[in-house]
């Protein structure tokens, strides 16, 4: 084939003489149609609702935000919820108490893989019925073995528990050291003093390094709307905790933290029927989970070798 | 000072001007870009209204085509330095003119890389989150913070170095040694670095045993440094079809053994990554044994990594063999090679890392349909962007599109300044390309 040269020699278009009537007319054509084809195709924007606003898309770093503006986000926040859902919610900013760093202690011996915290979790922390989003994976293992990879997640008999396997319920397990707070690009997501490792839902970019990065699968992501039926909405909440998160962003576990900074226990730990779980302060020296992990022998931190060093600890009795 | 922005800007109105003029053929492939492009578009804007639940992936397989193809990108973007280091480094005399095309293949390239990031963000609105001082950057903690500095770092020095150089030439002027040759030394370390962040990206997550293995960086810029140069053997090959731009045979045989060596060194890493995997036996090669033998019955990426492993196998044979000297089989030991990696690279990366999921549960990905078009709209409008660059890089680097000839075919409409009247004889003497 032969270079072209008669369309690399004619480098300039129409004549400097001016425009002529028919170049006009076929420049105004394409232009018309590159509009129209360009308006065509963003057309499905126009179902965008609610997607941001002004204030929501200028709203402040949590950790930069002044009483005042907090007192504002909290009051607009409630205002939204009612709209969307009818009731009127209670929604605090919950600070980490002095001198109490939570942990939580589950015992192996006693779990019998019933689900009931997973489903207290989604009523407490107003997570997706559809699509489902849920901060606790309970794992039925074979006897003897903690090699995850032999996990089965959607166990489904009759009756629990089954003969040969005990269950393992994961969730966050509140590194010490996060490798989800490490990777974030934004900082959305920190650890608290209490321990607790919280997002904020209005800054997270939704980039899923975090989820990447996560070695115990506590990471959720909203892949579309969240949909939660009007009156299964929990009105009591916070803004680092329960709080309805919107489309594109992440969440998790976080100890439940608009009970446990208000002196309540989480929601799993109230509804286990077999007294699994168990959750505390561990400065406290009286604290239960103080006491379990003065006298218990053996503990499991999931997936030690990695250096996460969870405060979620696992244990037997023995 | 005036004069020198007007001049500027006329500079960047001719370049603008002239990307909308060409031959039917090039009216056609415009148009059919712009067309896969508007699809792609389309898709995105469904995708921004309901939700990246309209892709393929999952709480499992949370990362999919998307950043697949931006980690492809990438490395087709650092190889740019492949053709620069010969220059620079090695005064070679046929690549000279070229490295401007290789530098505005790696233009587009980030152009495509910063596409692919955005359209896989949850919430784009907020994506000045990410700007320092205006946002909460996590620098340095974060190999995020230092990917969205070493891409946008990459983007303007070389937008500085080709734009610079090709305003120079228009200007039929020297361009000063001092503004720019520190800039391209500058850039062939951020190649490396730009690849090198890019796998950390990946090897940095303890979580994942796939991807938390320190071979991954030098894989990365092996694969990096045969796929970029293949396909810019490619873009050379067209540019010389379809243009008077005269580019010699031995300059795509420089580029050759470049891939050649490129590819050796990649399959040898490979093979090095394939016996740690499988010969210790340990319980991390789940990853592994997923992406090659397939896993409780799972093995959707099983048929896509032996293409990818049969057809690197074959370029590396191929490119050994005194046979791709000739360009019909080099250019298809190039296909070869682009695709290969861009399998291996991108789905046979980071998919597998995901599967089975950190609590042991087996789950697939497959790309939907809407993803898919938005890949290809962001693929579309790379290829439009490199043919903009390109047919305003190539009558400036032919001397045919310069400031003396500025007023003669109708640059500008209405008086034309006197100055600029006085030149055109003698430029228009220098039109012939040689």
């Amino acid at each position: 084939m032969p270079p072209l040269d008669s369309f690399s020699t004619q480098s300039e278009p129409a004549p400097a003489a001016g425009m002529t009537r028919r170049s006009f007319l076929r420049t105004s054509a394409v232009l018309t149609t590159g509009l129209a084809a360009l308006a065509t195709s963003l057309r499905p924007l126009l179902e965008l609702d609610d997607y941001t606003s002004v204030e929501r898309f200028m709203q402040k770093y949590y950790k930069e935000m002044t009483p005042d503006d907090m007192a504002r986000v909290l009051k607009r926040i409630e205002n939204e919820v009612q709209k969307q859902y009818g009731i009127r919610p209670h929604v605090r900013d919950l600070r980490p108490m002095d001198g109490v760093q939570f942990v939580y202690a589950l015992n192996l011996t006693r779990c019998i893989g019933c689900r009931k915290c997973v489903h207290a979790c989604v009523a407490e922390n107003n997570q997706s019925r559809n699509p489902e989003i849920q901060y606790i994976r309970v794992l039925r293992m074979p006897h003897g073995s903690l090699d995850i990879e032999k996990a089965v997640h959607d166990y489904a008999p009759e009756s629990v528990p089954e003969k040969g396997h005990f269950y393992m319920p994961v969730q966050c397990q509140q590194c010490k050291n996060p490798p989800c707070v490490k990777v974030c690009p934004v900082h959305a997501t920190w650890q608290e003093t209490d321990g607790i490792t919280v997002i904020d839902y209005d800054w997270c970019i939704g980039c899923r390094y975090c989820e990447a990065a996560c070695p115990y699968w506590a990471r959720h992501f909203n892949f579309t709307q969240p949909s939660i039926p009007k009156d299964r909405l929990n009105p009591e909440m916070a803004y680092l905790g329960n709080r309805p998160r919107r489309q594109g962003v992440m969440e998790k576990c976080h100890f439940c933290i608009q009970r446990t900074r208000a002196g309540r226990y989480p929601a799993c730990v109230e509804v286990c029927p077999a007294g699994a779980r168990k959750f505390g302060n561990v400065l406290d020296p009286t604290s239960e989970v103080a006491y379990i992990l003065r006298t218990k022998r053996v503990f499991i931190q999931l997936k030690e070798e990695l250096g996460t060093s969870p405060r979620f600890f696992y244990y037997f009795d023995v | 000072m005036r004069r020198g922005i007007r001049n500027y800007l006329v500079f960047l109105r001719r370049c603008a001007l002239i990307a909308f003029v060409g031959d039917a053929r090039y009216y056609l492939w415009m148009g059919v870009l712009t067309v896969i492009c508007l699809l792609g578009l389309n898709a995105y804007a469904k995708q921004l209204v309901h939700g990246l639940i309209t892709t393929g992936m999952s709480d499992e397989v949370s990362w999919g085509v998307y950043i697949a193809n931006f980690t492809f990108l990438v490395g087709v973007a650092a190889a740019a330095v492949m053709m620069v280091i010969p220059v620079y480094i090695y005064d070679n005399e046929e690549l000279h003119d070229l490295v401007i095309f290789g530098e505005l293949l790696a233009v587009a390239a980030i152009i495509m890389c910063l596409a692919f990031v955005t359209v896989d963000l949850g919430r784009p609105d907020r994506f000045w989150h990410l700007i320092p001082g205006l946002g909460q950057l996590n620098f340095p903690a974060s190999m995020l913070s230092w990917d969205v500095i070493v891409l946008n770092g990459y983007l303007l020095l070389n937008v500085h170095i080709c734009g610079y150089l090709l305003y120079c030439r228009y200007r039929n002027r020297k361009p000063s040694r001092w503004f720019y040759i520190p800039f391209v030394f500058v850039a062939i370390g951020w190649a490396v670095s730009i690849h090198t962040v890019t796998a950390f990206l990946y090897v940095g997550l303890g979580g994942r045993p796939f991807w938390n293995s320190s071979i991954v960086g030098p894989r990365f810029l092996a694969s990096a440094f045969t796929a970029g140069p293949a396909l810019i053997i490619l873009a050379l090959q067209i540019i010389r079809r379809v243009t008077a731009y005269r580019i010699t045979d031995k300059a795509l045989l420089t580029l050759r053994s470049i891939v050649q060596v490129s590819m050796l060194i990649n399959v040898f890493l490979l093979a090095n990554e394939v016996f740690k995997e499988f010969y210790s036996g340990n319980l991390h090669v789940a990853s592994s044994k997923y992406l090659y033998l397939g896993l409780h019955g799972y093995h959707a990426l099983v048929p896509w990594i032996w293409t990818a492993i049969v057809f690197n196998l074959i370029a590396m044979v191929l490119l050994v063999l005194p046979l791709s000297r000739s360009l019909k089989w080099l250019n298809l030991t190039c296909v070869l090679c682009i695709v290969g990696i861009w399998i291996e690279k991108g789905m046979g990366l980071v998919i597998p890392g995901f599967i089975p999921t950190p609590l042991g549960a087996m789950a697939e990905y497959r790309p939907s349909l809407n993803e898919t078009l938005i890949c290809l709209g962001i693929w579309a409008f790379g290829l439009l962007c490199y043919t903009i660059f390109l047919r305003m890089a190539v009558p400036i680097l032919q001397g045919r599109l310069t400031q003396a000839n500025e007023g003669l075919p109708g640059g500008r409409p209405g008086p034309v300044p006197l100055e600029t009247q006085l030149r055109p004889q003698a430029a228009s003497s220098a039109l012939p390309p040689p």
